[in-house]
């Protein structure tokens, strides 16, 4: 019951995709950063979301994935405004973006 | 001038790692320099000193490099800590220099914010300003000024450009008096940093404007450097770069020193008369530094390989390219660094662990680091491959023995990879830590800062050899030395000397694998510093034989040994924790003589299981 009411309010305004599916060549807009991830993270959801935060994953700020890792595609290397930060695709998880329309 | 208004003060610089913080240090303090450890903690504490154009003496400390005051690793808290004043035994500073990179202003923005309202005086140091002009970007200083209650310097680090206007506004900040204000720091929630975060937003976009041509070579650089094949590629190139270098770029340096050595051991032995004295300095003092002392060129090579990729950025990348590869192990990509730099010598790579986050993955680290081929190792990996291994060509520029050393190499890594991997299935399963990391932009390496780093490193090791190793030697002479043969002995005279007595004694334990005692004996001070062994050979060997020099230890070695004795020998040194001064260093690293304890354990079984596999591997296939 509570897994699914976290799951409803976790759920993301229509449109919008996680940073952990985008591929190389999508940009867009950070929409939500969010601290619902529920997989087994070495810190708790909300130090994750200090931390991408305090890397430049804050909303608003513009996007374009890079490059991306040989095995498994990952992790993979994000442009965020004017900086460039590498992260795994399991810590994008949690950041949900806008992605312009190619 | 007042006595008073020209008292000496402490200034600590603070800023982003990858902004030319160390740059602008060393810019200000030139040759003045001083590192040491921060009490009770292993993070390397770099101070220097200037005197201001007012003729203040100004102490500079060097901070590292943090995106924030909510400090995640031991580095980052001492950051935090100097600047609150609250680090045991140093000094809150009169006045924090921020080190911002002109180019990219709006993380630090947010720094800058957290160092407001920790209260001190504060100077912002727009480092990197000719590059910001380059790209056409136009920083509206007086505003930020304004802005932020500050003062700003603009300054270029690698040029010594702005360093007199800098600690000239230091001096007039001092001299004006001003005092710290109330600290209202705390560490910030999340919906904090998004508040600070629109602060540095705001303020970044009313005074400044964007680049008209913003830096478009790193994105270039990266498209090869990051692709997922060719990048892998070359990265494995340049490791493979590195350690040939290693070999071939020192062997006319290493040859050179092993010369001048022989040359001062000949020319000493001549003015002395026989007896006692001159034997402990032509034998013990003189051998014993000259075979340490050979090794410099190959240690300031690899260091030199790994400054420079740093200071041009790609030490992120690198960890990038390894996160998948070292993931699958159990280990963080930036755990890459750390390990990296442990082929330099595993006491560095150990402490360079603390940039690791996370307390697990960083134990694993400490723990399979010094399984990586220290450059300590190398004196004896070359002694013994000098001796055993053919010098045959098997290649365009490949030597069979520098493939043996590749293959050292190899070993250490794999097994390092394996044991980590056994450290996460069986100490602790599922949490993993975040990864997150900068990559920051591409730069030309400055050659002085190269060149400084370099002469730090160079310091630290001829430092090391001095204290440890050194009195080691006199006391390995010492032990092989007395008591002397009764008259009439046709031994030689080590037979019957205390080192004799004690490698006979234990000699029994290592039989099984394959070492004589004079091995045993040369294994006792190789446990102070792996390299001494290869000293204490020489001791042994030459004490037992009279004349022995070290350029002639190889053959000498080859006489005395079979091929399988050298090769399990080999075996040893790529597992033994035959360093008393990593154990040590992980000791303060992990506050824990369990991990420590864990850490022996493990590298002894290992070392002993490898040596005597190899050992009776090659004497069943006739090498013994």
């Amino acid at each position: 019951m509570h897994q699914l009411l976290a799951e409803a309010m976790a759920a993301p305004a229509p449109g919008l995709t996680r940073l952990s599916q985008a591929k190389p060549g999508d940009r867009g807009v950070i929409a939500d950063v969010r601290a619902d991830h529920t997989a087994g993270h070495g810190v708790d959801v909300h130090e994750l979301e200090r931390r991408l935060l305090e890397s430049g994953f804050v909303e608003g700020a513009t996007f374009e994935v890079l490059h991306q890792g040989l095995f498994g595609a990952d992790p993979i290397a994000v442009r965020v405004d004017d900086m460039r930060v590498a992260l795994r695709r399991r810590d994008a998880e949690d950041v949900w973006v806008q992605l312009e329309s190619k | 001038m007042s006595e008073a208004a020209m008292r000496p003060a402490r200034v600590a610089l603070v800023g982003n790692p990858n902004t030319g913080k160390t740059a602008l240090f060393n810019a200000l303090t030139g040759s003045r320099q001083k590192v040491a450890n921060y009490a009770g903690v292993t993070v390397e504490r770099k101070e220097g000193s200037l005197v201001t154009p007012g003729g203040r003496t100004l102490s500079i400390l060097d901070l590292p490099g943090t995106y924030s005051l909510r400090a995640r690793s031991p580095d980052e808290a001492v950051t935090r800590d100097a600047v609150l004043g609250r680090l045991a035994g140093e000094a809150e500073p009169d006045v924090v220099v921020a080190v911002a990179d002109a180019t990219n202003l709006r993380l630090v923005l947010r720094l800058i914010l957290e160092l407001k309202a920790v209260g001190r005086p504060m100077v912002l140091a727009l480092n990197m300003y000719d590059i910001a002009q380059r790209q056409g970007l136009r920083i509206d200083l007086a505003g930020l000024e304004r802005e932020l209650g500050c003062p700003i310097v603009t300054t270029v680090a690698t040029r010594k450009r702005g360093i007199l206007e800098l600690t000239a506004k230091v001096d007039d900040l001092i001299a004006s008096g001003a005092l710290s204000t109330a600290n209202v720091w705390r560490e910030p929630s999340a919906g904090e940093i998004r508040d600070a975060h629109r602060e540095a937003q705001r303020i970044l976009k009313a005074h400044v404007r964007p680049p008209e041509h913003p830096d478009t070579m790193t994105g270039r650089i990266d498209a090869v450097l990051l692709h997922p094949v060719a990048g892998l590629a070359i990265l494995f190139a340049l490791l493979f770069l590195m350690f040939q270098a290693v070999f071939t770029w020192a062997a006319p340096l290493m040859d050179g020193i092993d010369a001048s050595f022989a040359w001062l051991g000949t020319v000493v032995g001549q003015g002395l008369p026989d007896g006692l004295i001159k034997d402990f300095i032509a034998d013990g003092v003189i051998a014993g530094v000259g075979s340490v002392l050979v090794f410099l060129p190959q240690i300031l090579i690899l260091f030199f390989f790994i400054i420079l990729l740093e200071d041009f950025g790609y030490m992120a990348r690198a960890a990038f390219l390894m996160d998948k590869i070292m993931g699958g192990a159990g280990l963080h990509g930036r755990a890459f660094i750390p390990l990296l730099s442990s082929f330099a010598c595993a006491i560095p790579g150990i402490m360079a662990a603390r940039v690791i986050d996370q307390k697990r993955d960083r134990l694993t680290t400490i723990l399979v680091a010094p399984l990586m081929t220290c450059s300590a190792r190398i004196p004896v990996y070359t002694l013994i491959i000098s001796a055993f291994i053919p010098n045959a060509t098997v290649g365009p520029g490949l030597s069979l023995q520098g493939l043996v050393m590749f293959g050292l190499y190899s070993a250490g890594i794999v097994s390092a990879l394996l044991v980590s991997f056994v450290i996460r299935k069986v100490f602790w399963r599922g949490a993993v830590e975040p990864f997150l990391m900068e990559l920051p932009t591409y730069k030309l390496p400055s050659f002085e800062n190269v060149f400084r780093n370099l002469l730090l490193r160079a310091q630290i090791f001829l430092s090391r050899a001095g204290r440890i190793i050194l009195p080691l030697m006199v006391l390995v002479w010492i032990l092989s030395t007395f008591p002397g043969p009764p008259p009439g002995a046709t031994d030689p005279a080590i037979d019957y000397s205390l080192a004799g007595m004690i490698g006979h004694a234990i000699q029994p334990l290592f039989a099984p694998i394959g070492f004589n005692w004079q091995m045993v004996v040369a294994l006792i001070p190789g446990f102070a510093a792996r390299e001494v062994a290869v000293a204490a050979l020489g001791t042994v060997y030459a004490v037992g034989d009279a004349e022995a020099n070290v350029g002639a230890l190889g053959a000498r070695l080859a006489q005395h040994w079979s091929l399988a004795t050298g090769l399990s020998f080999l075996a040893w040194y790529v597992f033994a924790p035959q360093c008393a001064a990593t154990l040590g260093v992980v000791k303060r690293e992990t506050n824990s003589w369990m991990w420590t304890g864990v850490m022996f354990a493990y590298m002894t079984t290992l070392a002993y299981l490898a040596s005597f596999a190899v050992y009776h591997t090659a004497v069943a296939l006739g090498a013994g």
